[in-house]
This record gives C-alpha cells, sequence and structure tokens, in this order.
C-alpha cells in the first residue's frame, strides 16, 4: 500500500507544482500545432527562418532580442541560416562599439539590438516567461499533455485582436482576447501578407503569427532539441541500466530468498 | 561501540598492516560499507541513496555553474542566459541543477514521511532524526538562496518577502533583516552574501550527512517490522541482516536508475515544468509580479506561515496576553518554524512503545490523514491568501499541530497495537516463504 500511495505521491507533487505557476494569466489561448511539442519535436527550419523574416520586419522596429547573439542563427538544430547570410544579417545592423567609441556594422558575434520602443519589452526569453497561463483552472494539465506554452500565447496575442480600441491616460490600448486584462498597447503588428516568403508559403495573418511565435521559442530556448536529445540518450541509457541492475538484484537476492522459503 | 556484530577487516598484506596502522581508512569503508542491514528493508528504504545523489550532483553542477555565473545584479540575469546559449553543454548542467533541487526535495519529504509511518526517529535513533531535520532546515535554505541567484522577477520578490519573515521578530527584527540583506532591501550586497552562503551551506549539509550515516550505523537501521536486529553472537545478527554490499548498494542503485530515468526524462523534455515562467523576466524592483509564489517544496510551510492571521482567535490571544509583542505576522513565523520543530519532536511526542506504524490500527489512519494534509497545504500555499483558501490553510495547519502535539501522544495511551513478529527473519520468512 506504501509503494501505490508513495507513487500516487510523487504524481500528486508533480500536478500541483505545475499548477502552482500557473493561474497567473486568466486569457484565451488557443493550442496550436506546434513541429517542436513533445519529447521528439523538432523546430522546423524553414518555419524559424520565416519567422526570422516577420520578426526582422515588423517586431525589430519596436522590440529587441539582447540575449540572443546573431551568430545562433547558423546554429544547427535552429534556424540553420548558411553562415555568409548570417554575416549578412549581422552588417545591416549598427552597433555601438565601446572599444572604437563608435558605430560600426554588426558582425556575427554581436547580440540582437535590444528594443527600440522602451515600452516594448525584450521578446528574447518571451516564449518562457509567458508559459504560466496553462489550464484548465491552472492545473498545469495542457502544459504537461497538450504541450502549451509560450509560443501559444505569442501566437494568440498576435491573432487575438478584435479591432476594439481605447483611450486612456493618454494612450491608445487595443482589445485583445489574449492578453491578460484584455486591452493592450501595442498596436496589431500583424494584419496578414506583412511580408513575402521566398519559399511561398502562405503569409496570411494566421501563418505568420505561428511562425513567429516558433522562431520566438527558438529564441527563447536554442538549445531544445540538443537538450531532447540529450535527455533522450540519457533516458535509454538508464532504462538499460536500470533492466541490467534489476536482474543483477535479483540474483544476487536469490539465495537469501530461496533460504526463507526453505525456513 | 555497541554495533551489531559482525566480521570486521583484518589487514593481511604487510602493505595494509603498515597502513592500518598509521591510518585505518581501509577498514573505516570496509565496516560502514559491510554494515549489517535488516533483510526485510523495502523499497521505501532507497530514498537515502537518491538524497546522497542529489548532493553530489547538486555540488557537482553547482561548482561547474559558479565557472560562468556573475554575482552581479546587473550581470547576473545575462550570465545565465550566456550559461544557457553560449558555454558547451551549459544549458544541461544548468536544468539539471534546476529541477535536481525538485528531486532533492521529493527525495527528502518521502524519506521524511517513511520515516514517520515507521517510527524511524524514535529510541535509539533520536540523534539520526535531529540531524536529519538540520540537514532538511539547511536544504531549504540552500534552495531559497539558489533561487534568488539567477535574479529572476521571482527571485527578487521571493527574497523580499522570505526576508521580511525575520523583520518580524520583536526587538532584533529590524537589524537582524538588514543584515541579511547587506542594506535596507534587496540589492547587490544581498545577492553577494546569498552566493557565498549558497555555496557554503551544501557543504555543512555533506558534512551532517556523514554525522548523519555515523549515527544510523551505530544503531543499526530500522526496518518496515520496527523489532530490533539481534545482537547476542554473530551467527544470531546474521539471521536477521545482510551485508550492505552487495544486497542493497544494487538494490540502491537499481532503484536510483528507476528515479532517474523519470528525472532525465523531466531535465530533457519537460525543465521548466516545475519553476516558475516569471523567473525569466530579469528582477525588476519597481514592478512586482501579480502573484508572489515560493518553489513548490515551501509551499506547505508557506501555507502554514499565512494561516494566522489576525482574526485567528489563538493570534489575538496570543497579541492580548504578549501585550502586543507577538503579532499575527511573527505568530505566522513561529507557526510556520513551529511546525517543523513538531517533525524534529516527535521522538518525544509519539508515546507508544511500537515503532512500526504497519502494527498501530488507530495510528495508521491518522498517519494518512497527515499525508493529505501535507497535499492540501501545498495547494493552499499557492492560492491567493483569501477565503475559502485561508480557511483551508488554518484547518490544515492545526491539523498539523494537532497530529504532532495531541494525536501522537494520545495514541501511545489509547491504541491496541497488533501483533508484531518476534523477529526480523520471521518478518522477512514470513514475506517471502509464501510469495512464488
Ligand atoms: C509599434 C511597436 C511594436 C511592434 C511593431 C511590435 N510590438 Fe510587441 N509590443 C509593443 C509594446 C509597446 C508592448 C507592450 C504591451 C503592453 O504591455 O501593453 C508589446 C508587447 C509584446 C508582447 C508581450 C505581451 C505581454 O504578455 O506582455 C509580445 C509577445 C509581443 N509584443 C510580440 C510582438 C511580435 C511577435 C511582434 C512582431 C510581429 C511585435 N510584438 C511587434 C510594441 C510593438
Amino acid at each position: 500500500m506504501f509503494k501505490k500511495l508513495t507513487l500516487s505521491a510523487i504524481a500528486a507533487v508533480g500536478l500541483m507544482a505545475g499548477a502552482t505557476n500557473a493561474a497567473v494569466i486568466q486569457s484565451e489561448i488557443e493550442d496550436f500545432d506546434f513541429s517542436f511539442e513533445g519529447p521528439f519535436g523538432t523546430y522546423d527550419e524553414n518555419q524559424l527562418q520565416r519567422g526570422l523574416k516577420v520578426y526582422t520586419n515588423v517586431c525589430a522596429s519596436c522590440h529587441g532580442l539582447k540575449y540572443v547573439p546573431i551568430r545562433t542563427l547558423a546554429d544547427e538544430g535552429g534556424v540553420g541560416l548558411p553562415v555568409d547570410q548570417v554575416r549578412a544579417y549581422a552588417a545591416q545592423f549598427d552597433i555601438y562599439d565601446p572599444e572604437l567609441d563608435d558605430w560600426r556594422p554588426g558582425k556575427p558575434t554581436d547580440s540582437f539590438p535590444e528594443s527600440n520602443d522602451p515600452n516594448a519589452p525584450d521578446l528574447s526569453l518571451m516564449a518562457k516567461a509567458r508559459a504560466g497561463f496553462s489550464g484548465p483552472y491552472g492545473s498545469g494539465l495542457n502544459q504537461l499533455f497538450k504541450g502549451m506554452g509560450g509560443a501559444e500565447y505569442i501566437a494568440s496575442i498576435l491573432t487575438g485582436y478584435t479591432g476594439k480600441e481605447k483611450e486612456e491616460a493618454g494612450s491608445i490600448l487595443y482589445q485583445n482576447t489574449a492578453f491578460p486584462g484584455g486591452w493592450i498597447s501595442m498596436a496589431p503588428p500583424l494584419w496578414g501578407e506583412d511580408v513575402d516568403f521566398d519559399d511561398g508559403s502562405s503569409n496570411a495573418l494566421r501563418d505568420e503569427a505561428v511562425d513567429t511565435a516558433a522562431f520566438l521559442m527558438w529564441a527563447a530556448e536554442p538549445k531544445m532539441m540538443g537538450r531532447k536529445e540529450t535527455g533522450f540518450i540519457a533516458v535509454l541509457f538508464l532504462v538499460l541500466m536500470s533492466v541490467l541492475l534489476y536482474a543483477t538484484n535479483k540474483r544476487i537476492w536469490a539465495p537469501i530468498k530461496r533460504q526463507a522459503k526453505e525456513s | 561501540m555497541s554495533g551489531i556484530p559482525h566480521d570486521h577487516y583484518e589487514p593481511k598484506s604487510r602493505g595494509e598492516k603498515w597502513l592500518h596502522s598509521r591510518l585505518p581508512i581501509v577498514g573505516l569503508i570496509y565496516d560502514t560499507i559491510m554494515l549489517p542491514t535488516p533483510k526485510n528493508l523495502n523499497w521505501m528504504w532507497i530514498w537515502g541513496i537518491v538524497l546522497v545523489f542529489c548532493l553530489v550532483l547538486q555540488i557537482v553542477t553547482g561548482v561547474i555553474l559558479v565557472m560562468h555565473y556573475t554575482p552581479n545584479v546587473d550581470l547576473a540575469f545575462a550570465s545565465i542566459e550566456h550559461i544557457m546559449r553560449n558555454v558547451n553543454g551549459g544549458y544541461f548542467i544548468r536544468y539539471l541543477h534546476m529541477n535536481g533541487a525538485s528531486l532533492f526535495f521529493i527525495a527528502v519529504y518521502l524519506h521524511i514521511f517513511r520515516g514517520l509511518y515507521y517510527g524511524s526517529y524514535k529510541a535509539p535513533r533520536e540523534v539520526t532524526w535531529i540531524i536529519g531535520m538540520l540537514i532538511y532546515l539547511l536544504m531549504m535554505a540552500t534552495g531559497f538562496l539558489g533561487y534568488v541567484l539567477p535574479w529572476g522577477q521571482m527571485s527578487f520578490w521571493g527574497a523580499t518577502v522570505i526576508t521580511g519573515l525575520f523583520g518580524a521578530i520583536p526587538f532584533i527584527g529590524d537589524p537582524l533583516q538588514t543584515l541579511l540583506l547587506g542594506g535596507p532591501s534587496v540589492d547587490n550586497a544581498t545577492l553577494n552574501r546569498f552566493f557565498s552562503l549558497h555555496y557554503l551551506l551544501p557543504f555543512l549539509i555533506l558534512g551532517l550527512v556523514i554525522v548523519h550515516v555515523w549515527a544510523f550505523h551505530t544503531t543499526g537501521n530500522n526496518n518496515p517490522a520496527g523489532v530490533e536486529v539481534r545482537r547476542g553472537s554473530k551467527a544470531e545478527a546474521e539471521k536477521d541482516t545482510v551485508p550492505f554490499w552487495p544486497y542493497f548498494v544494487i538494490k540502491d542503485f537499481f532503484a536510483l536508475a528507476v528515479v532517474l530515468v523519470v528525472f532525465f526524462a523531466v531535465v530533457g523534455f519537460m525543465p521548466n515544468y516545475l519553476g516558475h515562467p516569471d523567473n525569466y523576466i530579469e528582477a525588476n524592483p519597481l514592478v512586482t509580479p501579480a502573484a508572489i509564489v515560493p518553489e513548490w517544496y515551501y509551499l506547505p510551510f508557506y501555507a502554514i506561515l499565512r494561516a494566522f492571521t489576525s482574526d485567528v482567535w489563538v493570534v489575538m490571544l496570543t497579541n492580548f496576553l504578549t501585550g502586543g509583542i507577538v503579532d499575527a505576522k511573527f505568530f505566522g513565523v513561529l507557526a510556520m518554524f513551529g511546525s517543523m520543530v513538531a517533525i524534529a519532536l516527535a521522538p518525544w511526542l509519539d508515546t507508544s512503545s511500537v515503532r512500526s506504524g504497519k502494527y498501530r490500527p488507530m495510528f495508521k489512519w491518522w498517519f494518512w490523514l497527515l499525508a493529505i494534509d501535507f497535499f492540501v497545504l501545498m495547494w493552499a500555499g499557492a492560492m491567493p491568501a483569501e477565503p475559502p483558501y485561508s480557511i483551508i490553510s488554518l484547518i490544515g495547519a492545526s491539523y498539523w499541530f494537532a497530529y504532532f502535539f495531541v494525536i501522537l501522544p494520545l495514541l501511545g495511551v489509547i491504541e491496541r497495537p497488533s501483533k508484531q513478529p518476534a523477529t526480523i527473519e520471521e518478518d522477512f520468512n514470513a514475506h517471502y516463504g509464501k510469495s512464488e
């Protein structure tokens, strides 16, 4: 009985702990399907490249990605841009170099610029910082079973505008069904057909939003694929170890248990 | 010493004798791993090895993290991102350390509740128990200090709330809080001293763990039957025990491997599940998060802390009797620490002569109620401090104290225990003689 109850206790801790971190954001988050969900999910290179394009052309005019080094755009298991393209990408930024005491074109070793608009938060970690809404009823179960997280939140924000506006304390607020409280100060950044994708993918609002959210997930967790791979190898190895140790344990205890039977 | 009789190390070769007469270290190791161990230990006795693993894991990953971390309010958050993005394998080391803390606490809670159920705290193991509780307290402190280091929003606000508890102590509270913080509020000085202490405490824990193991190697392990190993002669003792190596080492390693399958799956596939997302936002003293929630392992005690508000009659009475010195805030702090002290006092509060809960028909019910209470409090601790949660917390906290200070002492008097096996051998044979 102790064993069963212990197992349920462990399960309860898991669920409870997830639940305790939820319940902060009460808003409508849609469960989008992302390629990176679940233990075997991976980033879709093409999608991340599309997301990068939307980010660069639209979001970057206000937001920054200050923790993301530009060179990581070339990393495998991520955006996977060819190195020369990364160099060209970096060169579009003017970066202040304290050593030169002057501005110079960006290099891959620089990070993305910080936010231009002081009111627009840095997006480097947004996809991890907004992962706590997972319901139902703050139980965290959606996060556990449906893989819902910050990417869903971002995509929901981008598609969640109702078109209503109001003015408050001199600034305009836009109604958004995903934003906690319902009114966000970011004007709808995407309308559909904001960029053209080289691979001919759809640039409807919803598709752009999902691609951008995927890119921002990568920005927040660039090593996700390495992490899952390592985790997978570790789990395989440990399962094997468990089997071997189980057999060894059974074997060495056999004479002791036989004694017990004979007594 | 009055240990269980068993073979001791005999140096044979000249080299061994040379060393043994100068430093009997091989003998010490031999005696430690050949300890006669009750053969009937069940799977609840595996958490010790998991805890040792956790301590080593946290120290090893921690030492590596320190190589890349910067304890400065302007740089700490960015240095964590540096670890996550630029340091080879840094993301995995950091996730191991983060989730290692959770595994540590899952294991320690199961270990403590194991002890509570099987009466491991009772004579002659009180010293082991007290040292265990000290280790647990240090773990709580270490976990809290470590959570501040990434300098996220929860780090900052958690530190603000928890150090505020010390400020609630009458007379010395304010200077004490200032000393802890190194200033009037959580700032760079706080981060630096927390960093220093976070590095120090695990080594104190390590020291206490050695004493903990020493203590129970002196008394011998408790076991599910709760009866002692016979110590009249070596032959008699061997009927009740098997040496720790290889029997329990292999069993423990098997259990550890199974636990680690789950652990690595969490680290690999959902490493942020147990953490608070707000800690991915850099600390900002000007923006208070919507809800300040401690890590899951503090929640039951956090609920007790918040349960005693100024409208509860005990609080009002205490406030009146102490002339206002013990206000609601300080009462809460006392209750929180008191609820842990209660666990430490269990050896003297439990009056029953029967050790194992297996043979205590009434005790069992109260024990499982306590386990449920623990989860209820954990849940209530995560909820806002308002009805109905505050009332649930109060009921939960009351039961917690009632269990230790009323039920345990009373049960020993009114309960009629069922029949225990006479020896460990009998218990073991009864279990394995029939099955298969
Ligand atoms: C015109 C400037 C501007 C542009 C362009 C812009 N944003 Fe924003 N964004 C803001 C501001 C301002 C806020 C703060 C909103 C608030 O807190 O009310 C914000 C907030 C956000 C948030 C955080 C919401 C939260 O939960 O706090 C996300 C996510 C976000 N933007 C994503 C994007 C993405 C993705 C794009 C590109 C498609 C984008 N933004 C384009 C100005 C902008």
